[in-house]
């Protein structure tokens, strides 16, 4: 019995999210990723002395489009100073929500998982500026000294903080594509995980199977692809495990994952107690949605992942399979849903809209590729009908996506231009002629001989010829030569 | 008559209409300067050239036939916490020194706007905590009247230099009563605003909840004008209010007023500031006004809410001074101890102290019992207050409980805190407070009463103020004009 | 509430934690200092003053908000030249040890 058979994994997420913004949380510097370093300050975003915050109405409505989006209830809010001593901090506290954040007792459903992970909050802060760590070895110890950028300090970020529902490093990932996928469907970030956008700290604790008490947990920070996410997941779960096997205890403390690695290490420890001090924001007054402005974001809302899935789970027929759930999940995520409505009411079966779009067009997309929803349903009639095999579809499609141009510009530079019905008819007569054994078994009812017959017609064709046609002609001549 | 002895308003007309320049204005208060502020030591840095180039525009301009504004060529004395541009800005603090801020307080552009010239940087107690601006983390500043004794403080130096006629005006900072008690131990007219009247966008805090901006002045209509140009909203502070300050209906008088004595500031009074005040009282009821005794009796505990709510504020907004961005830094082997040390040498006693303090009161486990609960006093406080006002216009007592100390008189923090007694109750409900200086009590000092009014209820305030300023004795003098010309000014 | 007295050791966590370097003589003396002026602020601790709503702000105001516009920036110059020290348009700081 493996280690990971006899425990299991408990994981909560606090991922904070940097919202679109043109300018920052609380002062009119503009929110802009990769400027020369310290060009976007001024007063409040320095922390100089004298300077005071204003509040970003709109971070406000992204945070509201947020906290709907997660079904979380929009209440009155206030912003509170946490206090500690930190270079990347100019105030040396940060501006955040504390105790009364704007969003709270929320939800997300995790498809593939089948279940629901709960959102305890989530709050506006303000991002703290950059410092890079100058030195010998490169790491944050026995850095010789650190230089510090305060281009992001003060950009907006909501934190949303899960409760501890998932229990494998699969569900914490999937938590994450799913949280992503409806965060920038919001429009409130562009979710670039590998620009910062979206930063996961992960709490992770495990347990013997069988007892009910959560082991001590400990926070994962540096978390900035799912990638990383579920490696440093199993890393962390493991180690834990191997200690409480041992007879060991699993001390709370925060840990950076190490991406070269692949594995956590000690930051500092939580047991010296962090204490922030919070207090109520003086400069701030409190923040009290009124009924107007919440329905008035939520009427700019687009339609979110999860209705879009059900959309795809109804031309399913209500009940998906394990893949095509999978699928389902896939074309949502990567905004490919649209394709496959338009292809299925343009005539094309489901599956075959649904495969081709979460697989081939999703790889294609994925690597940079893009085809019009137009020509993606044309291409798809096209192979519907027979007139493109399979592979034919898929060679089309990959040419559309990197040289564009319409469809059948493309069918005929690709050659796949197929044989009339007239020509198929004399390529029937000519390779039954040819193989006279063959066709009298096939006369006689062996069926599996019809493939023989298609290769046949392949070769002589040069793999012009479409089997379904090819395969239909077959069929009528033998009907014709029983009677 | 001398051009230092005329009010800001008979400056301003004087030189709008061309019968004097804004550059002789300047230099008659620099060479009033130069001559006395080596007894008084009111300014931290004065602005020379910076005041004589601008005086040189405002009167450029007035030859253009162009709109100066209403304090065309008034030089103001500004209390060294309020950010200037390219500035020397200290707070009186050895952490700031030599820190040049690159924004200016909109304060500062509000005055500028109104053709008023900033003539210096005025001393206070370092981070303005203190009631004497012996704390400063320079010098101290010596009281015009009597230089053996305490200004008053925290904004000492801004009352100093209008007291000693250095300027017409001066802006000060008042968290606990820095504007109001200097006022009346230096004898000259200061006003803390309701809370959200003037913006403190470039005020360097103390305790952000607390802090108000507002003026001083030798007359009360000085002080209203000064506060006319600076009290307006300000989209840079979120606490601003939509709100201004009328200064034409102040001189309706007190006929018909009902006026409250508060029976909890009475306590601890020494007799000379006593009788100030009895005969404020009666002064009042000549004009017309009924005065009666009420109880405020939340207002006992404004001090020591006081005492946790402004040292945790305080506490945080003195984190950033650090070493890391500006000012002193004394370097460590790490950022660690490169923070120790900095605030370790930058700061003096009485700021670290209320760091210290300020931080205990916000510290895991004592936060409920302590800055919680002060805030729930303040509550208490307003309550109180907005009773006696369903009873009352506006309410009086004294601004100090006695006169100027002399120098090194008060030792222990707790009897230098108890000087704010009576101010601390009306920032604490971000009411308006102001000091009227009243004649003498102990030793010839001067002594002030404190009038104070419901939130923006300024209008009200500076009526009773004008009808005590109509029956007060002949303010006091700085020592060395009581000298040459025995028995008071010219 | 804890007891009126300070100690000298939580007088010293205290300055860690608002990093203030104090020596174990200041340690005493601001511990006596504080004590003091805790035990005159402790008589708000007899006020009866529950469910009363605490002031956090004297102003009553709500939703104060600006709009999403960009205004400009500091001179990066301006700013680096009040810094304690600066390199490459950054501002300079001694090694961060891993401490909170
Ligand atoms: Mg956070
Ligand atoms: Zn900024």
């Amino acid at each position: 019995m493996s280690l990971e058979d006899k425990y299991l994994i408990t994981v909560g997420l606090e991922v904070h999210c940097e919202l679109r913004t043109a300018t920052k949380l609380f002062c009119g510097c503009a929110n802009t990723f990769g400027s020369p370093p310290n060009t976007n300050i001024c007063p409040v975003c320095l922390g100089l002395p004298g300077a005071l915050p204003v509040l970003n109405k709109r971070a406000v409505e992204y945070a509201i489009a947020i906290g709907l989006a997660l079904n979380c209830d929009i209440r009155r809010s206030v912003f509170a100073r946490k206090n500690y001593f930190y270079p990347d901090m100019p105030k040396d506290f940060q501006i955040s929500q504390y105790d009364e954040p704007i969003c709270v007792e929320g939800f997300l459903e995790l498809p593939v998982a089948g279940k629901r992970v709960g959102i305890v909050r989530a709050h506006i802060e303000e991002d703290t500026g950059k410092t890079t760590h100058v030195g010998s070895s490169g790491r944050i110890q026995g850095a010789d000294f650190s230089l510090v950028d305060y281009n992001r300090s003060g950009i907006p970020l909501v934190e949303i903080v899960s409760e501890p529902d998932m229990e494998s490093a699969d569900e914490a990932r999937e938590y994450v594509s799913e949280l992503r996928a409806i965060l920038v469907a919001t429009g409130a970030t562009d979710g670039k995980m590998e620009e910062g956008s979206l930063r996961v700290d992960a709490n992770v604790s495990v347990r013997r199977k069988g007892t009910d008490e959560l082991g001590t947990r400990c926070e994962i920070k540096n978390l900035n692809s799912l990638r990383s996410l579920g490696r440093a997941i199993q890393y962390e779960a493991r180690r834990q495990m191997e200690i409480v096997e041992e007879g060991g205890r699993v001390h709370q403390e925060t840990r950076h994952w190490n991406e070269d690695s692949g594995m956590t290490s000690s930051l500092r420890s939580k047991e010296e107690a962090n204490d922030y001090r919070y207090f109520p924001e003086p400069d701030l007054v409190p923040l009290e949605p009124s009924h107007e402005m919440v329905e008035s974001v939520r009427a700019t809302l687009p339609v979110l992942p999860p209705a879009r899935r059900a959309v795809l789970s109804e031309l399913a027929g209500g009940k998906p399979s394990p893949s095509e759930l999978e699928q389902i999940g896939t074309c949502v995520a990567l905004e490919l849903d649209g394709y496959v409505n338009s292809a299925v009411a343009a005539g094309v079966p489901f599956k075959l809209a649904l495969s081709r779009a979460a697989n081939e067009l999703a790889a294609l997309v994925g690597a940079g590729g893009a085809v019009a929803n137009e020509s993606f349903v044309e291409l798809l009639r096209a192979e519907d009908s027979g007139r493109l095999s399979a592979t034919q579809t898929k060679a089309v499609m990959s040419r559309l996506a990197e040289l564009g141009g319409s469809v059948e510009d493309a069918i005929t530079a690709l050659g796949f231009v197929g044989l009339s019905d007239s020509e198929v008819a004399a390529l029937v007569e000519r390779v039954t002629s040819e193989n006279p054994d063959e066709w009298s078994r096939y006369l006689a009812g062996e069926n599996q001989l019809a493939g023989f017959f298609i290769g046949a017609a392949m070769k002589a064709s040069g793999g012009k010829v479409n089997g379904r046609i090819f395969s239909a002609l077959l069929a009528g001549k033998r009907e014709v030569s029983r009677h | 008559m001398a051009i230092v002895d005329m009010s800001a308003r008979e400056m301003a007309a004087a030189v709008r209409a061309g019968e004097i320049s804004a550059r002789e204005v300047v230099e008659a208060h620099l060479g009033e300067i130069a001559a006395h502020d080596h007894e008084v030591s009111a300014f931290l840095l004065v602005l020379e050239d910076e005041a004589r180039r601008r005086a040189s525009e405002i009167d450029a301009a007035i030859a253009r036939g162009e709109e100066v504004g209403p304090l065309a060529g008034v030089p103001i004395a500004v209390k060294d916490n309020m950010a200037l541009r390219g500035v020397e800005t200290t707070c009186a603090s050895r952490i700031l020194a030599g820190w040049r801020p690159p924004y200016t307080a909109t304060v500062l552009e509000r005055i500028e706007a109104a053709g008023a010239i900033v003539i210096g940087k005025t001393n206070l107690d370092e981070f303005a905590m203190g009631s004497s601006t012996e704390n400063s983390g320079f010098f101290a500043t010596r009281n015009p009247v009597d230089p053996s004794r305490v200004p008053g403080g925290s904004s000492g130096g801004s009352a100093a230099a209008v007291a000693a006629r250095f300027a017409p005006l001066a802006l000060g900072s008042d968290t606990g009563g820095s504007i109001r008690q200097p006022a009346s131990l230096c004898g000259v007219v200061g006003a803390k605003p309701t809370y959200g009247l003037v913006s403190r966008y470039g005020l360097i805090a103390f305790a952000s909840s607390l802090d108000q901006i507002g003026p001083f002045a030798r007359s009360v209509e000085d002080a209203a004008a000064l506060l006319a140009v600076i009290a307006s909203q300000d989209p840079k502070d979120s606490t601003s209010l939509a709100a201004g300050f009328d200064a034409s209906e102040i001189t309706s008088g007190v006929r018909g007023m009902r006026i409250g004595v508060v029976e909890e500031m009475l306590d601890g009074v020494s007799p000379g500031v006593s009788s100030v005040l009895d005969a404020a009282i009666a002064a009042l009821v000549d004009a017309g006004a009924t005065v009666e005794r009420v109880s405020v009796p939340a207002a006992r505990f404004g001090l020591s809410a006081y005492y946790l709510i402004a040292p945790a504020e305080a506490s945080s907004n003195l984190a950033r001074f650090d070493g890391v961005r500006f000012g002193l830094r004394v370097e460590g082997e790490d950022i660690t101890e490169t923070y120790l040390r900095t605030r370790e040498k930058g700061f003096g006693a009485e700021v670290k102290r209320r760091i210290m303090l300020g931080t205990y009161a916000l510290s895991a486990g004592y936060y409920d019992a302590l800055y919680g609960k002060a805030q729930q006093v303040r509550t208490l406080i307003a309550r109180d207050f907005a009773a006696a006002y369903e009873r009352f216009d506006a309410l009086i007592s004294p601004t100090s409980p006695t006169v100027a100390f002399r120098f090194g008189e008060r030792s222990d923090p707790l009897s230098m805190y108890m000087s704010d007694v009576c101010t601390i109750p009306s920032n604490l409900a971000g009411h308006p407070g102001m000091s009227v200086p009243f004649g003498a009590a102990e030793d010839g000092m001067p002594a002030g009463v404190q009038v104070f009014a419901p939130a923006l209820g300024e209008g009200t305030m500076f009526r009773v103020a004008m009808a005590l300023e109509a029956s007060a004795a002949k303010p006091a003098v700085p020592v060395w004009r009581s000298a040459a010309a025995p028995g008071g000014a010219a | 509430m804890s007891s009126d007295q300070i100690s000298r050791d939580e007088t010293l966590h205290i300055a860690h934690l608002a990093r203030l370097a104090i020596t174990d003589e200041e340690a005493a003396i601001y511990a006596s200092q504080l004590s003091a002026v805790l035990a005159h602020a402790r008589d708000i601790g007899a006020l009866d003053i529950a469910g009363v709503e605490p002031t956090m702000h004297a102003v009553s105001m709500r939703n104060v908000m600006r709009e999403d516009v960009v205004e400009g920036s500091l001179d990066r110059d301006e700013v680096l030249a009040s810094a304690p020290s600066s390199e490459a348009g950054m501002f300079v700081v001694p090694r961060i040890v891993g401490e909170d």
